[in-house]
């Protein structure tokens, strides 16, 4: 099958005869379509971050958005499969993302339609709604590079499906996939839209494999969103102003990895069931004990403010643990390794085998090697109190470009 | 969606012209007013010979389907309930393959198609159930035909009055383009479950026809839509290759297919992918009315 859906070149005296030109050059002036695209048969279209939209993160960046951008309200995870075998129709498809993705992001409708025979090219849902903070991330998986034998040189070594860890449950319908879109924002409908476009665009050349929408809520004035087991999550995160500290943790440094990865991240993505019913029925001390905090405060166990240094040494007058051995942070913290946690909750009615809720956490976490994760997990191993009360049901690890250039398209050092 | 066709479309509004000059930008702001323009193109597209060839087809196959009702009813009142099961998914394939015109007259298709759960969701009894499932029901969980005389007959009844109104169906380029895409819609909603042919399980058939209705329209439309964008054609061609190649896979003997129900969860899951694949290109064949 040859791939010209995407270079098909069209005259411009064709293409202005294809669409009323006159409502177009309208369109641009009313919507302030800034940048110069160009539209050459191998080169993608150009789209700009519109600086007036309304609630905006910028795309264009060193890194890509959605990452250490300030965590949003949203969620959308799609993990899709590829449909195809070759490098050009991945290169095809990033292509084609790029410019709908500075769309999205701008709170702009993708491109109004003219033609009622046709339907609508941006399926509408996110109209009259502004940019609402949405970004969109995406990252490509070890099974893609299995299924692209072309850039198999391209493959980073780390880059591999993640080890089982003790206790793992998962379910081949919420593990793996080749490629992710990551689309977060304050608003459920414009976080689902972002991934619906891009799916539907890229139909026939991708479908989802799984999918999860996802919430989190803050408290007045800001702070750490708690889970659903009432814990705040995400305290121990770097401080995303802490350039330094992100480039230890986060970003891929030159000569880390493969080049094409520099900048970018890698994204752990695990969907962890949450037994609200058994949680719901254990007493209150001991739920601060399994994850080692206050659950109110936040605050280490023993200490009173949340941001307190966890110490995990630190002893009560009777010589015990303050914070027992096998609580979640005490288990987190004895591990070097730190990464950054960027998770959602999320209820997707019942479990059809028990009648439980179908809720929990879809963990996410970027770091900069896989092995900090890896690390990590195998630290909670079977100690883990949090154990008896969670399950991992869905897991999968993605490599993220880096941030897009103007001019660029995602990924586009993977082909070169 | 077909990409190519949606990146044509991008680049073809607005988000192409910022690359325009001032100048260019400024003529092209002289220019007529775009409704005007887009009225006139409407009018240049000249469909006459496509909707004449649809048509003949779908006449065509309301007369096939008529004779093999015919049939079908008068081999369900000898009693001859083997025969009767053979000819029930194969009659029913021309009716599938003309939905878009057999489906123009809203109180016969419920009277000739209707499920037992489509009249009842209307607040219907079983008595008022007629038509082709109500004689699959006899044939396929009743195992006889005693009985069901009247609904025999009352179908064939339709069936003639069904025939004899498509005769005067005033085929427009909507009813075609919409047709195509509506034929597949109801692949992925009804037939993909298996909820269309529940006692007889010969979903298949119903969906072959569905695809091959949707797909003569294409075949009518191609020139029109090859002067517009050849590459949609090309994708369209591949992407029914691809359905019928899957399609294929379940055939058994000469003209029949296998039961729905010996199709596993991945099986379907497969089919309904290549529906939905199929079916985003081929919404873009209203192209030729730009």
């Amino acid at each position: 099958m040859t791939e010209k859906w995407h270079e098909k070149k069209i005259s411009r005296r064709s293409m202005l005869k294809m669409t009323g030109i006159g409502a177009a050059g309208a369109i641009i002036g009313a919507s302030g379509f800034g940048g110069v695209m160009k539209v050459m048969s191998d080169e993608p279209l150009i789209k700009e971050d519109n600086a007036s939209s309304i609630n905006k993160y910028d795309f264009y960046n060193t890194h890509q958005p959605g990452i250490i951008t300030p965590v949003q309200t949203h969620i959308y995870f799609a993990s899709l499969t590829i449909l195809f075998k070759d490098a050009k129709t991945l290169q095809n498809v990033l292509q084609l993302w790029t410019p709908m993705i500075v769309s999205l992001m701008n709170g702009e409708e993708i491109t109004p339609s003219t033609n009622g025979y046709i339907p609508p090219i941006d399926t509408g849902e996110a109209i009259g709604l502004d940019a609402r903070h949405c970004t969109v991330t995406v990252g490509i998986s070890a099974s893609l590079f299995n299924k692209i034998p072309e850039l198999e040189s391209k493959q980073p070594k780390e880059l591999q499906d993640l080890p089982h860890f003790p206790k793992d449950q998962l379910d081949p319908a919420y593990t793996g996939g080749d490629i992710c879109i990551q689309a977060c924002a304050d608003d459920p409908q414009v976080a689902f839209h972002a991934v619906r476009n891009l799916v539907r665009v890229a139909s026939g050349k991708v479908e989802v494999h799984w999918a999860q929408a996802g919430f989190n809520s803050f408290p007045k004035g800001g702070g750490t969103p708690r889970n659903l087991f009432a814990f705040k999550d995400g305290t121990e995160n770097p401080q995303i102003t802490d350039k330094e500290d992100l480039k230890r943790v986060v970003w891929v440094q030159p000569g880390e990895s493969k080049a094409w990865l520099t900048n970018g991240t890698y994204l752990a993505v695990r969907r962890i069931q949450m037994h609200l019913e058994t949680w719901d029925r254990t007493a209150f001390h001991e739920q601060e004990n399994t994850f080692g905090r206050h659950r109110d405060s936040g605050a280490p166990l023993g200490s009173k403010r949340e941001f307190d240094q966890v110490d995990i040494t630190a002893k009560d007058e009777n010589g015990e643990l303050l914070m027992p051995e096998t609580s979640h942070v005490h288990l987190a913290k004895k591990v070097k390794a730190r990464m950054l946690r960027r998770s959602y909750s999320y209820a997707s009615g019942t479990m059809t085998k028990t009648g439980a809720h179908d809720a929990g956490l879809l963990f996410i976490s970027f770091q900069k090697h896989p092995q900090q994760f890896i690390d990590i997990q195998n630290s909670f191993g079977r100690l883990d109190k949090l154990n008896e009360y969670i399950t991992h049901r869905g897991s999968a690890l993605f490599a993220c470009f880096p941030g897009v250039e103007k001019g660029s398209y995602l990924g586009e050092a993977l082909f070169k | 969606m077909n990409k190519k066709t949606i990146i044509a479309t991008l680049l073809a509004s607005g988000m192409l012209l910022a690359a325009c000059t001032d100048k260019e930008e400024a003529t092209k702001k002289d220019n007529t007013p775009q409704t005007e323009e887009k009225e006139q193109t409407k009018e240049a597209v000249d469909l006459t010979q496509e909707l004449a060839t649809y048509k003949a087809f779908a006449l065509a196959q309301m007369d096939e389907f008529l004779l093999e009702t015919e049939q079908f009813v008068t081999l369900f009142k000898e009693n001859k309930i083997e025969e009767a099961k053979h000819l029930y998914p194969r009659a029913r394939m021309y009716f599938e393959r003309s939905e878009p015109i057999a489906e123009s007259f809203g109180d016969l298709d419920p009277k000739i198609d209707g499920r037992l759960a489509d009249i009842e969701e209307e607040g219907l009894g079983e008595e008022d159930w007629t038509g082709y499932h109500k004689l699959e029901y006899a044939l396929w969980v009743d195992g006889k035909t005693e009985g069901y005389e009247a609904v025999a007959d009352q179908l064939l009844a339709d069936a003639k009055e069904l025939h004899a109104l498509v005769q005067t169906v005033d085929v427009t380029p909507d009813l075609m383009i919409t047709g195509a895409v509506d034929l597949l819609n109801e692949v992925s909603t009804s037939k993909i479950t298996g909820e269309e042919e529940i006692y007889s399980h010969t979903d298949l058939y119903d969906f072959k026809a569905n695809i091959e209705g949707a797909e003569k329209i294409f075949e009518i439309l191609k020139s029109k839509i090859h002067e517009k964008d050849p590459a949609l054609v090309t994708t369209l061609e591949e992407n029914f290759t691809t359905l019928d190649q899957l399609l294929a896979k379940y055939q058994e003997g000469e003209d029949g297919y296998v039961s729905y129900e010996t199709l596993t969860e991945e099986d379907t899951k497969a089919l309904s992918a290549a529906v939905n694949q199929l079916g985003e290109p081929l919404s873009q064949m209203g192209i030729i009315m730009e």
